[in-house]
C-alpha cells in the first residue's frame, strides 16, 4: 500500500511477467563485459588473500604488525567489522518482514546475500588470529582424549557459538527464500547443466498450495529465530571487549552500541551495493528512490545512537572518576592516534548528519558517498576501540605502538576481495531480487492485470 | 710430506679489494650539479658496493640455504595444509631409549651434574657453575665459592653456552682455505721455526700464569721473539695512571661493602670491567641496610653517558669527557689535598655545588669512602683518584692495591705499534695471532691489514673464521672455554681454573696448545700444561689432592693478590692538578667516547643471538649498534 | 516441458538426506574410535626389541627388584635404563654364551650402547618425573601395568592424557601405600577411605594446572 505522496516501491508499468523476465534474465544470459572485468578484479584479491594465508600459515602471526602491549589487531578490527556489516541482512529479512514493511522485498535477497558472505569473510579472522588455526576445531567442544572443553566462561567461545548460529540461520533462511526462485530458474534455463542444478537446489518446488504453505510457515518462523540473533551476535561479540577489564572497553553500554553500530554498518553497505546495482543491471524499478531514501532513514538514526554512544563513553570516563578511563579519552583525543579518532567523527557522526536533508537521502551518488564514509568509519571505530585502549594500558613502560604490516592489509583488502567475487558470482548464477515477492507486490500496485499463469 | 705454500696474498674467501681513488677523482670529474652517495664505494663503483646493495645481509652473514622453487613451495605448502588437520590423528614415531654400556659413577640420567670453570674476558677469569646434562653443558650460573662472583654471573657468562654450539664456529684447521690436520701444522710450523726466527705472538690481555709461563719459555728458546698483547676494549689508562700515582704498575680493587660514599668518575662499576659482579653484590648490600649497617651507602656517579651505575646513583652529574680531568683536580683540591690547584672554570654548569657537596661527604667518611675511576678515563683521572684515596686514608680499607694482575701490564696501543713498525719494517717473519681479530679491532691509522701482507707467515687461533683468519694462511679453530683445561686470574688475583665439560666438538685448540707448539718438547695436551705447570707452582708433596680440590673449587683457595703497601705520592698529584688547570676547560666541538658495546662488547659476540637480542640497558636497543647523542645536542641550536 | 529427474529422485533426496546425518555421525565415531584405539597409542602392542627381554622372568620368576635395574626411580625425572654391565653381573656366569645375549656382550665389550625401542613414551612437549610420582605412592604398576606377568614389555595403558587426568583429578582412587610402590601384585580392601588417609598423610595435592606437565 503506497501512502499517498510516497514515491512506490516499484516503478509503474510492470506485470508480474515483466518482472520475472527483467530480473531472471539478468542470471540466465550472458553477463555484460565489466562483471567480467569486475569478477576478475576481485579474484586477483581472492588470490592475494589466499597467498598472504599460506604466508600467514607458513610463518606465524609475526609477520602481522601484533606486538606487545598491542597483541589484537587488524584480525579483530576486521572481524568485528565484517560481523556488523552481515547484520543488515538479517535486520532487512527478517524484523521487517515481521513489521510487514513490504519496501523490504526488492532488497532483502542481496541483504542476505551480503550478510553471508560478510559472515564468511568475518569467520575467516577468528580462525586466523589463533596462530594455529589448524587447531581451530579445538573451540568446539568435542569429545576429545585429553579429556578438557573449551573455557566456557570466555566470550571468545561464546562468539564462536553466536557466530555459527547466525551463520546457519541466516544461510537457511535466504535458502529458504530462494527456493521459488530457484524453481523458477529452473524452468526457465535453457542449458540441461542449469536445469539439473537449479531443479536440485529448488528441491522439487512445485509452487503447489502445499507448499506454499509450508513455504510461508518457515519462512515465518525462521524470521522469528533470526530476529533474536540480530541482537544477540553483536552484543556477544561486544563481550569480547566488555568483559575485559581494560579503560575504553569494560562498559555497559558496548551491547547496544555495538548492535546500532552493526546496523549502521550493514545499511551503510547495503547501500554501497545497491546503488551502482540498479543502475548497472537497470534494476530502477525495483530499487526505487524509496529504498533508497527508507535506507537513508536508518542509516541517520542508527548512526545517533553510534554518536550518542561516543557522548556517552566521554562522559562516563568523566563521571566514573576512574584515573585510566579519563587517560583512555584523553590519549584517544590527544594521542598518537587522534587522527584515526577525528576520522572516525567526520565518518560516523558529521557524515550521517547530511542524510538530514531530503536531497541527499534522494541523490543516489550523495547517498552512496555518505555510505562509503560510514563503511570507513566504521572500521575506523573498531581500530580506535581496538588499538587505542591497548597500545597505553596501565604501564607506561611498555607503552608501543601498532601499525599493520603489508601482510595486514593485504589480509584485510583480501577478504574485501573474497566478500566481492562471492557477490559477483551471486549476481550472476541466483536472483538477487526476489521474484516471487516482487511478483506479489506488483498487483497491488498497479493496476490490476490478468495475471499470467504460475509457472 | 705435503708441502705449504705460504704467499704474500692469501686467496681471500671474498673479494675485497681496495677504494680505487683515481676512478674516485675520474667519476667526479665529470659530475655537475649536486651529487650524492653513502659510501666512497659507492662512488668509485666498486663490483663489491654493487655486490652490498643487491644482497640484504652483509657478507659474513649467513643465509638460509637455497632459494625454494615453486615445486617444492607448492609441495610444502600443501604437505603443510594437507597434515595441519590431521595433527589430531598423527601417531607419534617410534623413539629409540639407548643407556650406557657402562654408567659414569655419579651420574643420575635425568638429573644435571655441576662442574666449577671459569670464564674469561678482557684476560679476567669469573667463577662459574656449569650444567651437564649427560655430558652436555647446557646452562651456566656463577660458582657461589668463587670471590669475583658470590653465585652471581654478568650477561657473557650467561649467553656463553649459546656460543659453545654456534653452527658458524670455526671446524676445521686450514692452510689457504685448504683442510688441514694438526699434526700436518705442528710438522710444518715446526720445520720452519729455528731458533732465530723473528717469531711475533699477539694475544689479548693476559692473567693466565699457566699460558704466560708457556710464553715466556717460548720467548726464551727464540731470542728474536717478541709478545704483544691487545685488546681492543684495554684498560692501558689504569695501568697508567697507577705508574703516575705509584711509580710502579699496581692492581686496584674496592670492598664497597665498607664504603660508605662512593664517588665514581666515570666509572660504570656495577656492570662493566673486572668484578662487576661481586663490585654490585657488595655495593647493593649496603644498600639493603641490615642491622649492624643501619646507614646506606650513599654514591655520587660523574658520567659521560647513561649507564646502569648512574641509574642507582644517589646524585648524578652528566659531564663532558674532556671535563672529567677538570673535575677531578677540583676534587681533589676541594677534599684538601696538599698544594692542589682547582682548574679555574671548572665550576661549569652548575656542578660547583654538586662537587663541594661530594667533597664534604667524602672528608666526612675518612676511610670508609671511595673514588672510582672509570677504566675508560684518562690516567690522570686515575692518579688523581689514588691521591684522593690516599689522602682520605682509604687505602688498605675500601681500596686494594695489589700486584697487577695481568702477566705483562702496559701500553697495549703502544705495543701493537711496535708490533706494526716491525712487520712493515720486514722483521717479523712468523705472527701467531690467538685468540684476537686485529685486522677488525686494530686502531685504523695502523693500517693493519696492509702491513699484516708483509709477514711471511701468518697463523690465526680464532672461535670464528673472522676478518684476521681471511688474512692469514693457517686456520686453527680455538677451544670454547667449556672445552679448555686454562687458568686465568679473576679480579682480586684468585686463580681459577677452566676445565672442559665436553671434548672439543671441531677439535678446537686452546691458546697454551698453539703455543707449546713453538717449544722445544713440541706439541702438548692443554691438559698436560696446565697440570704440569701447577705441580711446578704447588709442589710434588700432596699435589694430587690439592690439584682436585682446586678443580672441584673452581679455583686455587687462598690464591688472590695480598695487598701491597704502596702510597700515592701528593707532589706528583699536586703537579698533575696544577697540569690540568693549565687546560682549557671548556674545550670547543664535540666529545667522541668510545666504549664497549653492553651486550656485543668488541664485536667478538655478534653471532651470539641472545647477547644481540638482549636489550642494551636505558637504549633498549637490539640487533643494532647505535652513536648515542644526547637529545640537547642533536636539537638544532635555532630551534633550542 | 520434459522431466528432468525420475520420479525416483524424491527416494533419493530423502535417503540421503538423513543417510547424510548417519554418515556423519558414523564418521565421527570412527575418528573417535580410532583416536582411542591402539592403533594410535600402541597400547598393548608388544614392539620389536634388540634383546627379548622378559620381564616375566626376570620379575616374577627370579623376584629381582624393579630398582635393581630402574635405579634413579625414586631420585629423578627419569627411571633409567641399565647399562650392559647391570646384565653382565648375572650373565657373566649365568646364559654367557646365549645367542639371545649376543647383543648385551657386545655392547659390553665394545662400549656400544644397546639401542631399545621406547615403549613407553610420552610426547616431547609433557613433561613428567618418576620420582614424585613414586615418593607419593603411585606404584609401578599403577601406568605400566602388571610387567611381572608380560613376557615381553608393552604399553599397558593409553598414556592419553585423558587417562591422565583420571588419577589426577581423583588421586584416592589410586594411590597406595609408599611400602607397597614395587609390589605388583597389591590390591587395596579398601580403596576409598585408605586412600583419602593417604592423601592427607602423603599431603597429596591433585595438580591440575596446564603447566605442571606442559612446562
Amino acid at each position: 500500500m503506497t501512502a499517498p505522496g510516497k514515491p512506490p516501491i516499484v516503478a509503474p508499468g510492470h506485470t508480474p511477467g515483466s518482472v520475472t523476465d527483467q530480473i531472471s534474465s539478468i542470471v540466465l544470459t550472458r553477463m555484460p563485459r565489466w562483471w567480467w572485468a569486475a569478477f576478475g578484479a576481485s579474484f586477483a584479491l581472492v588470490m592475494m588473500l589466499l597467498y598472504a594465508l599460506t604466508k600467514l600459515v607458513f610463518e606465524g602471526t609475526g609477520i602481522w604488525g601484533l606486538n606487545i602491549p598491542v597483541g589484537w589487531g587488524f584480525a579483530i578490527i576486521n572481524f568485528v567489522w565484517w560481523i556488523g556489516i552481515g547484520h543488515a541482512g538479517t535486520l532487512i529479512s527478517a524484523i521487517l518482514l515481521l513489521l510487514r514493511q513490504e519496501w523490504r522485498t526488492s532488497i532483502n535477497r542481496f541483504a542476505e546475500a551480503m550478510t553471508l558472505f560478510a559472515v564468511a569473510c568475518a569467520g575467516l579472522f577468528p580462525l586466523i588470529h589463533v596462530g594455529r588455526p589448524w587447531l581451530a576445531y579445538w573451540l568446539l567442544p568435542y569429545p576429545n582424549t585429553m579429556d578438557i572443553w573449551p573455557q566456557f566462561r570466555s566470550p571468545l567461545v561464546w562468539d564462536v557459538f553466536a557466530v555459527t548460529t547466525y551463520a546457519t540461520v541466516s544461510l537457511l533462511f535466504w535458502y529458504v527464500g530462494l527456493v521459488p526462485d530457484l524453481a523458477t530458474l529452473r524452468d526457465r534455463a535453457r542449458q540441461r547443466l542449469a536445469k539439473i542444478t537449479y531443479g536440485f537446489l529448488s528441491m522439487g518446488w512445485r509452487g503447489s498450495a502445499t507448499h506454499w504453505h509450508n513455504y510461508e510457515t518457515a519462512y515465518l518462523l525462521l524470521a522469528g529465530l533470526a530476529t533474536p540473533l540480530v541482537v544477540s551476535v553483536h552484543t556477544v561479540v561486544s563481550f569480547d571487549f566488555a568483559v575485559g577489564q581494560l579503560p575504553g572497553w569494560h562498559a555497559t553500554i558496548f551491547p547496544p552500541y555495538f548492535v546500532a553500530g552493526a546496523i549502521f554498518a550493514g545499511f551503510a553497505m547495503v547501500i554501497t551495493l545497491a546503488v551502482p546495482l540498479r543502475t548497472l543491471f537497470d534494476l530502477k524499478d525495483f530499487i526505487t528512490i524509496r529504498h533508497l531514501q527508507n535506507m537513508g532513514k536508518v542509516m541517520l538514526a542508527t548512526g545517533l545512537i553510534v554518536a550518542y554512544g561516543y557522548v556517552i563513553e566521554i562522559f562516563m570516563a568523566w563521571y566514573s572518576g576512574n584515573w585510566f578511563e579519563e587517560f583512555m579519552i584523553l590519549n584517544r583525543i590527544q594521542g598518537p592516534y587522534r587522527m584515526q579518532w577525528y576520522a572516525l567523527l567526520l565518518c560516523n557522526v558529521l557524515a550521517p548528519q547530511l542524510l538530514w536533508i531530503k536531497r541527499v537521502r534522494s541523490t543516489p551518488a550523495l547517498l552512496f558517498v555518505v555510505a562509503m564514509f560510514v563503511n570507513v568509519g566504521m572500521w575506523l571505530e573498531r581500530f580506535v576501540i581496538v588499538v587505542t585502549s591497548l597500545h597505553r594500558d596501565f604501564l607506561p613502560s611498555s607503552w608501543g605502538m601498532y601499525a599493520g604490516t603489508r601482510w595486514d592489509w593485504a589480509i584485510f583488502v583480501g577478504s574485501i576481495g573474497l566478500f566481492l567475487a562471492l557477490l559477483f558470482l551471486f549476481i550472476r548464477f541466483l536472483p538477487m531480487i526476489s521474484i516471487f515477492e516482487m511478483r506479489t507486490i506488483v498487483p497491488k500496485t498497479q493496476a490490476r492485470e490478468p495475471d499470467e499463469v504460475s509457472p | 710430506m705435503t708441502k705449504f705454500d705460504h704467499p704474500a696474498e692469501v686467496p681471500s674467501t671474498s673479494r675485497r679489494s681496495r677504494i680505487d681513488l683515481a676512478s674516485m677523482r675520474e667519476h667526479l670529474q665529470d659530475a655537475r650539479g649536486p651529487r650524492f652517495w653513502r659510501s666512497l664505494d659507492e662512488l668509485a663503483e666498486t663490483e663489491e658496493f654493487q655486490e652490498l646493495l643487491h644482497r640484504e645481509f652483509p657478507e659474513m652473514g649467513v643465509e638460509l640455504p637455497g632459494g625454494v622453487s615453486r615445486r617444492r613451495f607448492v609441495q610444502l605448502m600443501s604437505a603443510s595444509l594437507a597434515l595441519g588437520g590431521l595433527t589430531a590423528c598423527t601417531r607419534q614415531p617410534l623413539e629409540k631409549i639407548v643407556p650406557y654400556a657402562q654408567q659414569p659413577e655419579s651420574l643420575v640420567p635425568g638429573r644435571p651434574l655441576y662442574f666449577a670453570t671459569s670464564m674469561t674476558l678482557g684476560g679476567v677469569a669469573s667463577g662459574l657453575l656449569a650444567e651437564s646434562h649427560m655430558g652436555r653443558p647446557t646452562k651456566v650460573e656463577g660458582n657461589p665459592e668463587h670471590p669475583a662472583s658470590l653465585g652471581a654471573t654478568d650477561l657473557f657468562a650467561q649467553a656463553s653456552v649459546l656460543s659453545l654450539y654456534d653452527p658458524d664456529r670455526s671446524q676445521v684447521i686450514t692452510n689457504l682455505n685448504r683442510i688441514r690436520s694438526w699434526s700436518a701444522f705442528v710438522e710444518d710450523t715446526r720445520r720452519e721455526t729455528l731458533a732465530s726466527t723473528r717469531l711475533r705472538l699477539l694475544t689479548g690481555t693476559v692473567t693466565s700464569p699457566s699460558v704466560a709461563a708457556i710464553a715466556q719459555q717460548v720467548l726464551s728458546e727464540h731470542p728474536q721473539a717478541r709478545w704483544h698483547q691487545y685488546d681492543a676494549v684495554t684498560r692501558e689508562n689504569v695501568v697508567a695512571g697507577a705508574e703516575m700515582a705509584f711509580g710502579e704498575v699496581v692492581a686496584t680493587r674496592y670492598d664497597f661493602a665498607r664504603a660508605d660514599v662512593v664517588v665514581a668518575l666515570d666509572a660504570d662499576f656495577l656492570t662493566t670491567g673486572p668484578g662487576a659482579v661481586r663490585y654490585a653484590r657488595d655495593f647493593m648490600s649496603r644498600r639493603r641496610a641490615p642491622v649492624d649497617h643501619p646507614e646506606m651507602n650513599r654514591l655520587y656517579a660523574v658520567e659521560s653517558m647513561p649507564t646502569a651505575t648512574g641509574t642507582v646513583a644517589d646524585h648524578r652529574l652528566p659531564l663532558r669527557p674532556s671535563q672529567l680531568a677538570g673535575f677531578a683536580a677540583a676534587l681533589a683540591a676541594e677534599v684538601g689535598l696538599p698544594d692542589a690547584v682547582a682548574p679555574a672554570g671548572a665550576d661549569v654548569g652548575g656542578q660547583g655545588e654538586w662537587l663541594r657537596a661530594a667533597a664534604r661527604d667524602l672528608q666526612a667518611h675518612r676511610g670508609s669512602s671511595a673514588v672510582v675511576a672509570g677504566d675508560y678515563a684518562p690516567a690522570e683521572v686515575h692518579a688523581l683518584a689514588h691521591a684522593i684515596n690516599g689522602h682520605l686514608e682509604n687505602i688498605g680499607r675500601t681500596v686494594i692495591h695489589t700486584a697487577p694482575l695481568e702477566a705483562m701490564p702496559g701500553d697495549q696501543t703502544a705495543s701493537l705499534a711496535s708490533l706494526v713498525d716491525d712487520m712493515a719494517a720486514g722483521e717479523v717473519d712468523i705472527l701467531v695471532m690467538l685468540q684476537c681479530n686485529p685486522v677488525y679491532d686494530a686502531p685504523v691509522d695502523l693500517d693493519f691489514t696492509t702491513v699484516l701482507r708483509q709477514v711471511g707467515r701468518r697463523i690465526h687461533l680464532g672461535l670464528y673464521r673472522n676478518e684476521t683468519s681471511e688474512h692469514c694462511h693457517w686456520h686453527i679453530p680455538a677451544a670454547h672455554y667449556l672445552e679448555s683445561w686454562d687458568d686465568a686470574r679473576a679480579h682480586d688475583g684468585t686463580i681459577s681454573l677452566t676445565q672442559p665439560l665436553i671434548e672439543p666438538l671441531y677439535d678446537g685448540k686452546t691458546v697454551a696448545e698453539v703455543l707449546s707448539v713453538f717449544t722445544e718438547e713440541g706439541s702438548r695436551s692443554a691438559h698436560g700444561l696446565l697440570r704440569s705447570y701447577w705441580q711446578g707452582v704447588l709442589g710434588e708433596s700432596g699435589f694430587e689432592t690439592r690439584w682436585r680440590k682446586a678443580l672441584h673449587d673452581g679455583f686455587i683457595a687462598d690464591s688472590a693478590l695480598p695487598p701491597t703497601g704502596v702510597t700515592p705520592g701528593t707532589e706528583a698529584a699536586a703537579e698533575t692538578t696544577a697540569l690540568i688547570a693549565g687546560t682549557d676547560q671548556i674545550p670547543d666541538g664535540v666529545d667522541l667516547a668510545f666504549r664497549p658495546d653492553p651486550t656485543i662488547y668488541d664485536g667478538r659476540f655478534s653471532n651470539n643471538g641472545w647477547l644481540q637480542e638482549c636489550p642494551k640497558p636505558l637504549t633498549k636497543l637490539t640487533w643494532d649498534n647505535a652513536a648515542l647523542v644526547s637529545p640537547v645536542s642533536r636539537t638544532p641550536r635555532w630551534s633550542r | 516441458m520434459s522431466q528432468i529427474f525420475k520420479p525416483s529422485t524424491n527416494t533419493l533426496a530423502r535417503v540421503s538426506m538423513f543417510g547424510a546425518i548417519f554418515f556423519l555421525a558414523i564418521l565421527a565415531w570412527v575418528l573417535v574410535t580410532l583416536n582411542r584405539s591402539s592403533l594410535a597409542t600402541r597400547q598393548g602392542i608388544v614392539l620389536q626389541q634388540p634383546v627379548p627381554f622378559s620381564h616375566d622372568h626376570h620379575v616374577a620368576g627370579l623376584g629381582i627388584s624393579c630398582l635393581y635395574c630402574h635405579t634413579t626411580v625414586e631420585e629423578s625425572s627419569f627411571a633409567g635404563i641399565p647399562p650392559s654391565a647391570t646384565c653382565m653381573n648375572c650373565h657373566k656366569l649365568i646364559w654367557n654364551e646365549s645367542p639371545m645375549l649376543e647383543p648385551v656382550r657386545e655392547s659390553y665389550r665394545t662400549g656400544r650402547p644397546i639401542e631399545w625401542t621406547r615403549v613407553h613414551d610420552l610426547p616431547d612437549f609433557v613433561y613428567f618425573d618418576h620420582s614424585i610420582h613414586v615418593a607419593k605412592g603411585i606404584g609401578c604398576a599403577s601406568c605400566h601395568g602388571r610387567v611381572d606377568q608380560m613376557p615381553l614389555m608393552y604399553q599397558a595403558e593409553s598414556l592419553q592424557m585423558e587417562w591422565c587426568l583420571e588419577c589426577h583429578r581423583a588421586p584416592e582412587m589410586f594411590i597406595r601405600p609408599r611400602t607397597e610402590i614395587y609390589n605388583m601384585e597389591w590390591v587395596s580392601t579398601d580403596q576409598e577411605t585408605e586412600g583419602a588417609r593417604l592423601i592427607a598423610d602423603y599431603r597429596v595435592q591433585s595438580k591440575l594446572s596446564c603447566s605442571v606437565c606442559h612446562r
